[in-house]
């Protein structure tokens, strides 16, 4: 089921929370809402799934594979919710958690009793718990309280599932395994997926599209390769992981930003403007003596060398601090420690002119 | 634990000596004062057709005000936990007047209202309704006594818990009455319980307003407390403890359920805690 929704704004009091968002999602994808807090991810979640009402504008609509559901409440739009907290019927066992959604229904579409106790068993053995239907939540760890909760939206066979941070409240390992498990089952299911996150590793590394939004927009939709490598904007650049930032002016076809100094051929003749360029750490070339491409020299200042790759960080002469990566083998090569003085030059980087992406040459 | 055994010991003696001088010796000498004509006066006194009338009538205006400030606080906790709309501190401010206000002048308010002087007086006894001086007066003194009890207890309750599981029985189908049943109920019924038995406790003792609206007509308007007051006023003391004994056994009665309830509930949170 592909959702669609159209000029969609909501304001609390005179927060404007979501303004004018328009957004496709294809059928059977998993989509990633990714974004800072406040930055309106949530409410267009709560907007989907009717749990919110949007402002009533123009144009305003959600569909769901083409059908209008703007108007119609919560219970009839068939959408699975996850909530970040589980929100899990406390007083309830795994198994009435699950069976809930479908004890509720009216009588004329309400299964048997078999047939109950047959789809909650399924869902159970789907989500790894099967022999944990008589527990109560609080007898379970906030990753199985998660999985009960997902099993819960599932009963119901929703046309759409949507997940609210839904591994926000668990340590870092669980959240990874559960969100590897996440991407597994949905592959198996290929239900319409949206979940909102504000970890980027998270939406990069699960999502089929990410949707990134800022101040209550979207600012990009793409597959997680395109927003990491072709940022729309330098809120994208910057919100996608750790990245360095060059201040400078571009003038006479030359990009003055900090230590570092570029040819810039489009500048030619064009009159000064402000600039900034970015640089990811692993786009940083750092080296123990000048090769002979543009660098400049800096001083490193923390080495650390727990992990796959060594995490640097050094300091310009002007004093600004950068964070740069380099393989295990090099590090021990060059005999890396703090206060000795390395010459940086930048693979690769991005040039935002006036706050517009340009190409450097 | 660092003071000294003899700074413990005091504090320890000066607390048990406080409670037994206020709370034990008092509630020791209502049963010794009851019984000291024997069992045989006790009973006597206690089915004494004024004293079994008082009883019916205690029992009658707390089997209506309990129910009604039940109906009343489940809604009213509802409103104020789950919607934010203009006037909600108004009618926390409200909910908590009663506790504000003492009890004779509650009293005296509504014999203001309905009484013959009153401003709806003369429109009522035009109508042959009487309210004050009868039991619909007590009825009503008793319910605006007793009206934060059951909010009270809920609403911190509710807002602590917040509307997620609400909204989740929502998105899974649930009708507004079933997730009134199956998950808002449930999430609240240790508390709910537990203002319903201090609202009991206080609907059964009340004395002030009660008072002041009842007339004190013997074998008519007298409810329990009120009919302690004037047995003693008559220097009939046995009589007169009996029928407080029965209230001290309530209170005792309510103390017990109580705890009961706190045990329990308190398992239920750490049985039920969605943390």
């Amino acid at each position: 089921m592909s959702i669609e929704v159209r000029h969609l704004s909501k304001t609390f009091g005179r927060f404007a929370a979501l303004c004018d968002v328009s957004l496709h999602i294809p059928d059977g994808e998993l989509v990633a809402l990714l974004g800072p807090s406040g930055s309106g991810k949530t409410t267009l979640l709560r907007l989907i799934a009717g749990l919110e009402a949007p402002d009533a504008t123009d144009g305003a609509a959600v569909l769901f594979h083409d059908e209008n559901v703007a108007g119609r409440p919560v219970r009839e739009r068939r959408v699975g919710f996850v909530f970040q907290h589980y929100a899990l019927f406390r007083h309830m066992t795994v198994f009435e958690n699950v069976a809930f959604g479908l004890r509720v229904k009216p009588r004329s579409e309400r299964p048997s009793r078999a047939e109950i106790r047959e789809r909650v068993l399924t869902l159970l053995r789907l989500v790894q718990l099967d022999g944990m239907a008589q527990r109560y939540p609080s007898q379970l760890s906030g990753g199985q309280r998660q999985r009960v909760a997902l099993a819960r939206a599932l009963a119901v066979e929703p046309r759409v599932l949507l997940l609210d941070e839904p591994f926000g409240a668990l340590d870092a390992k669980v959240r990874q395994e559960l969100r590897q498990w996440l991407r597994r089952l949905h592959d198996e299911l290929h239900v319409t997926s949206v979940f909102v996150t504000h970890d980027q590793e998270e939406a990069l590394e699960v999502a089929d599209r990410v949707v990134v939004m800022n101040e209550g927009r979207v600012v990009q939709v793409g597959t997680p390769e395109e927003v990491f490598h072709h940022p729309a904007d330098e809120f994208v650049m910057e919100f996608l992981g750790s990245v360095n930032v060059f201040h400078g002016r571009v003038e006479a076809g030359k990009a003055i930003l900090g230590p570092l100094t570029l040819d810039y051929a489009r500048g030619v003749g064009a009159k000064s403007a402000p600039a900034r360029a970015f640089v990811r750490p692993h786009e940083l070339e750092v080296d123990d003596h000048a090769n002979g491409r543009p660098c400049f020299a800096a001083v490193v200042q923390h080495v650390n060398a727990a992990g796959p790759r060594v995490k640097l960080t050094l300091t310009a002469d002007a004093g600004e601090s950068l964070q740069a990566e380099v393989s295990l083998e090099r590090y021990r090569e060059m005999r890396l420690s703090p206060g000795m003085v390395v010459y940086v030059s930048p693979r690769d980087l991005r040039l935002f002119v006036d706050g517009e992406q340009k190409v450097v040459g | 634990m660092t003071e000294p055994a003899w700074v413990r010991w005091l504090l320890i003696g000066v607390s048990v000596a406080f409670l037994g001088l206020f709370l034990i010796v008092p509630l020791v000498a209502v049963f010794s004062e009851a019984l000291r004509g024997g069992v045989g006066a006790y009973f006597t006194s206690l089915i004494d057709p004024a004293a079994l009338s008082a009883i019916r009538l205690t029992l009658l205006v707390t089997a209506i005000a309990v129910p009604a400030n039940l109906a009343f606080g489940l809604a009213a906790a509802w409103l104020i936990a789950r919607f934010d709309f203009v006037g909600r501190s108004v009618l926390l401010t409200l909910i908590d007047l009663p506790f504000a206000v003492s009890p004779v002048i509650s009293g005296l308010i509504y014999v203001l209202l309905f009484g013959l002087q009153g401003w709806l007086g003369p429109w009522l006894s035009a109508h042959n309704v009487q309210i004050i001086f009868a039991v619909p007066g007590i009825v009503l003194a008793t319910v605006f006594v007793t009206f934060p009890y059951v909010a009270r207890e809920l609403i911190p309750l509710m807002q602590e818990q917040g509307s997620e599981d609400e909204q989740a029985a929502l998105s899974l189908g649930a009708s507004g009455w079933q997730i009134f049943r199956r998950v808002t109920l449930p999430n609240v019924k240790w508390a709910l319980l537990y203002g319903v038995i201090l609202c009991n406790a206080r609907a059964m003792g009340e004395f002030g307003a009660v008072s002041v609206v009842s007339g004190h007509i013997r074998g008519e308007t007298n409810t329990m407390p009120l009919h302690v007051e004037i047995l003693y006023n008559e220097y009939n003391f046995v009589a007169a403890f009996a029928v407080a004994s029965l209230l001290a056994l309530l209170a005792l009665a309510t103390l017990g359920a109580k705890s009961l309830v706190e045990r329990f509930s308190g398992a239920g949170q750490r049985g039920g805690g969605a943390a």
